[in-house]
């Protein structure tokens, strides 16, 4: 396969949200507004790029029994890393993403590529998986987020587009992730259906 | 009181599947029939409320004086995943019946955000070690009740005809933002 193609796949033709419905929790805990859909998908892009290579390079060491706590380790301390990075260098972001950022370790997307694609294939491709992947993510997160900004308050990127006592606050809530991810979902089956 | 009042924050007001969105995955994944909802929830509450105490006291007596509290992260989720295992091996060995109902669904549990949430939650909040308990039990709790309302829902579902592209997880979704709608009724309370 080459680089582009592995890259792209991420992006569009298996994107973790949108088609194999892979790390629900921070996709609807922390898309309540683009800005922070886009932080949450780029951390995690961060972590899937670093475990994806170092889970590449030490495949042919780890024993094969204690290879998923191997795993877990390796993208546990990347996650370390961008928690104490995002914490000194943008600490608004941090506080309004709260508990989503430890929670990167069990975030299915990250365990899910290690194990599928990285654990089998060279580093550099395992590093192009990591970062279309990551990129597919932070795509479908901005994405929700600016759909539940834009109906909930009238804002995208904190951008006014119209008024905000006209917003549905209900979107920015926690029921409207439901809702905004359930019809987003809709739409992208019923475009794929028409290809 | 103050234990009451923890318990029903927990359960309703902040249901941990509907307004904090842990959990998410067994939510969507196993909740197409009742007992397995069940089933779900009752090994959640177990491994979660054992996860909590043990994380708990690593915390403070090994984190925390030895000043290793960035090491967080990483603790939590390796006490975790041994955990689940300790606790399926003994489950096997003691009592086969309770392994025979929770087994298939122990694995599924070290990826459950809910329990590192939980164990991350309670030192967020500064929770004593009994709160924590209390806490974790009810936030399991309510983790069982959306799970089981959510399954019942989707048993009738499954027999009503459906726009294509609504099939599947869009209609789950939709469903779950109503309930969670519903759940917000509950934010007077405490």
């Amino acid at each position: 396969m080459s680089k582009i193609k592995i890259l792209t796949n991420g992006l569009v033709k298996e994107n973790p949200v949108f088609v194999l419905l892979l790390g629900m929790c921070p996709t609807l805990g922390t898309t309540s507004s683009a800005i922070n859909g886009l932080g949450m998908g780029l951390a995690t892009a961060f972590v899937l790029m670093c475990s994806n290579f170092v889970v590449s390079l030490v495949k042919n060491i780890i024993p094969d029994k204690v290879r998923i706590p191997a795993f877990i380790v390796i993208i546990a301390t990347f996650v370390t890393i961008v928690q104490f990075c995002m914490q000194a260098y943008l600490p608004s972001l941090y506080d309004s993403l709260g508990l989503f950022i430890p929670l990167i370790v069990v975030n299915c997307v990250v365990l899910g590529r290690a194990e599928s694609f990285a654990a089998k294939n060279s580093p550099v491709d395992s590093i192009f998986d990591g970062l279309g992947m990551g990129l597919g993510f932070a795509l479908a997160l901005t994405i929700l987020g600016g759909v539940r900004e834009f109906l909930g308050t009238g804002r995208i990127f904190d951008i006014a587009i119209y008024p905000e006592s006209y917003g549905a606050l209900v979107f920015v809530l926690a029921p409207g992730a439901f809702i905004a991810l359930g019809y987003l979902i809709a739409v992208i089956n019923k475009l794929k259906a028409k290809n | 009181m103050e234990y009451i009042m923890i318990f029903i924050a927990a359960v309703f007001v902040n249901n941990v599947i509907l307004s904090q969105f842990l959990g998410i995955c067994p939510f969507l994944g196993v909740s197409k029939k009742v007992d397995t909802a069940l089933g779900m929830g009752a090994a959640v509450a177990f491994v979660m409320t054992i996860a909590t105490i043990v994380t708990f006291l690593m915390q403070k007596y090994l984190l925390e004086p030895f000043g290793l509290t960035f090491m967080q992260t990483i603790t939590f989720i390796l006490v975790i995943a041994s955990l689940v295992q300790m606790v399926e091996i003994i489950l096997k060995k003691v009592s086969p019946p309770l392994y025979q109902a929770l087994g298939v669904f122990l694995p599924l549990i070290t990826t459950n955000c809910a329990i590192l949430g939980v164990a991350i939650i309670v030192h967020q909040k500064d929770l004593s070690l009994l709160n924590s308990v209390i806490y974790a039990i009810s936030t399991a709790i309510g983790f069982a009740l959306a799970m089981v309302l959510f399954a019942g829902i989707r048993e009738q579902l499954s027999l009503t005809k459906l726009p294509k592209a609504m099939e599947g997880t869009p209609i789950a979704l939709l469903t779950a933002g109503l309930l969670a709608l519903a759940f917000m009724g509950f934010a007077g309370i405490a």
